[in-house]
C-alpha cells in the first residue's frame, strides 16, 4: 500500500539553531531540512535567523548568505540564478519552486522552510537524486526523429508549425511539477510524470518529426500515461508559468483519435 | 539492483490504457441519463404497490432501462476501482488479487441484479 508515514529512519527530528547576529534589523527564521548520509542519523531541521536587512530578495540569496557566512555544510544546488538551468528547485513554504527567483517575501508561513523537492531520494541536504527522472526522460527519445532524406539545408517549419512548440520548449526539466503530482508520489517508478509528458509532447507536435506514430505506442499504457489524474498540481506549481497538464491532455487527445 | 534505466524500461509499453479511459468516460456519460431516469421514476412511483411496480417493468422501456442502468453502473465502477487500486496498492499479490476480485465481483453483482430485474419483469 501506499506509505502514509515516513520509515524509520526518515523522520525528521529539530536539529540546530543559529540565532540573528546581534543589531539584526529584519531577522527572518529560515527552517531547512539537513540529511548527512555519513552521519548514520536521520534528517533533522536546522534553523537560522538571517537578517533581511543584509541579504538579497530571493530564497537562493539567503542560502548563498547561510552557506557563505553561517553554515558551509549547507549542500544544495545552484546555477544561473535567473530561472534558466532549474538546479535550485526545492520546496519552500510547502510549494515546489526554483529558489533563484522565489522572493523570500512570497513564501507563505511565519519561518521560510525549505525542503527538498518531495518524494524523491535525498541525496544530501536539498541535493535530491535525478537518475530516475533522467532515465525517464531519456527513455522517451527527446531528440528529433526522421525518416526522409537529410534536407541539404534545415529543416523547414512555417511560423504557425514553430508556434505550437511555444509554452513547450521553455520546460527547464527542474521536475517541480513532476515532485508536487501525487500520482507521481505514488507510482513514479512507472508513471513518466507531467515534466516528461510535456517533453515528450513538445516531440509529438514537432511538424519535422516523423515518428509521432511510435512516440504515441510507447505512452499508451496504463501507468507511463493515464496516471494522470488531472490534479492540476504540476501546472499550478510550474516556475516557468507552463501547462502540462494540458500537454497530457492533448497527447491524451492524440491517442483517442487514432482509437475512435 | 537494475540500473535506473534498466528499471525504466523493465516493462515497455501495454499498448493499451485508451480504452480504458474512452471507457470510463462513455459509461459516465451513459450512467448520467440512467440514474436521472431511475431516479425519476423512483419518485413517481414512490409509494405504489407491489403489482404496479412489477406492471412498470413489465414495459420493455422501463426493463431495458434498468438494465442499461445496471450495467453502465457497474461497469464504470469496476473501471473506477480498477485505477484506485493500481494506484495506491503497492504489494503485487494484493494488486493482482483485489484487480481481479473486482472485475469478477463487479461482473458477478452485476448478472445477479439483471436476473432479479429479468424475474420482476417478466415474472417467475
Amino acid at each position: 500500500m501506499v506509505e502514509f508515514a515516513l520509515p524509520k529512519n526518515s523522520r525528521v527530528q529539530s536539529g540546530k539553531t543559529w540565532p540573528a547576529k546581534p543589531g539584526a534589523k529584519r531577522p527572518k527564521k529560515f527552517q531547512i531540512y539537513r540529511y548527512d548520509p555519513d552521519s548514520g542519523s536521520n534528517p533533522r531541521i536546522d534553523t537560522y535567523e538571517i537578517d533581511l536587512a543584509d541579504c538579497g530578495p530571493m530564497v537562493l540569496d539567503a542560502l548563498i548568505k547561510i552557506k557563505s557566512e553561517v553554515d558551509s555544510t549547507l549542500t544544495f544546488r545552484r546555477s544561473c540564478r535567473e530561472g534558466v538551468c532549474g538546479s535550485c528547485a526545492m520546496n519552500m513554504g510547502g510549494h515546489n519552486g526554483l529558489a533563484c527567483i522565489k522572493a523570500i517575501e512570497d513564501v507563505p508561513g511565519e519561518a521560510v522552510t525549505i525542503y527538498p523537492l518531495p518524494h524523491m531520494d535525498v541525496i544530501k541536504d536539498l541535493v535530491t537524486d535525478f537518475e530516475p527522472f533522467w532515465a525517464q526522460y531519456e527513455s522517451i527519445s527527446p531528440w528529433l526523429q526522421t525518416r526522409s532524406p537529410v534536407p541539404e539545408k534545415e529543416y523547414r517549419q512555417s511560423p504557425e508549425e514553430r508556434a505550437r512548440l511555444d509554452g513547450l520548449w521553455e520546460c527547464i526539466l527542474c521536475a517541480c511539477c513532476s515532485t508536487s503530482c501525487p500520482s507521481y508520489w505514488w507510482n513514479g517508478d512507472r508513471y513518466l510524470g507531467p515534466a516528461v509528458l510535456l517533453q515528450s509532447y513538445r516531440w509529438i507536435v514537432d511538424s519535422r518529426d516523423e515518428a509521432t506514430g511510435e512516440r504515441l505506442d510507447e505512452l499508451e499504457d496504463p501507468f507511463k500515461l493515464y496516471r494522470c489524474h488531472t490534479i492540476m498540481n504540476c501546472t499550478n506549481t510550474c516556475p516557468k508559468g507552463l501547462n502540462p497538464a494540458k500537454a497530457i491532455a492533448e497527447i491524451k487527445k492524440k491517442i483517442v483519435e487514432r482509437n475512435l | 539492483m537494475p540500473s535506473p534505466r534498466a528499471a525504466m524500461r523493465s516493462l515497455g509499453s501495454a499498448r493499451h490504457g485508451s480504452g480504458h479511459w474512452i471507457l470510463q468516460r462513455l459509461t459516465a456519460v451513459a450512467s448520467v441519463f440512467t440514474v436521472l431516469w431511475f431516479v425519476a421514476a423512483m419518485v413517481s412511483l414512490s409509494g405504489a404497490p407491489y403489482a404496479e411496480i412489477r406492471a412498470w417493468l413489465g414495459s420493455n422501456f422501463n426493463a431495458t432501462m434498468m438494465i442499461l442502468l445496471v450495467v453502465s453502473a457497474y461497469w464504470h465502477g469496476a473501471l473506477g476501482l480498477q485505477t484506485i487500486i493500481e494506484d495506491y496498492v503497492h504489494s503485487p499479490a494484493l494488486k493482482v488479487g483485489s484487480l481481479v476480485a473486482v472485475k469478477l465481483l463487479a461482473f458477478a453483482l452485476a448478472t445477479s441484479s439483471i436476473v432479479a430485474i429479468l424475474q420482476v419483469a417478466i415474472g417467475s
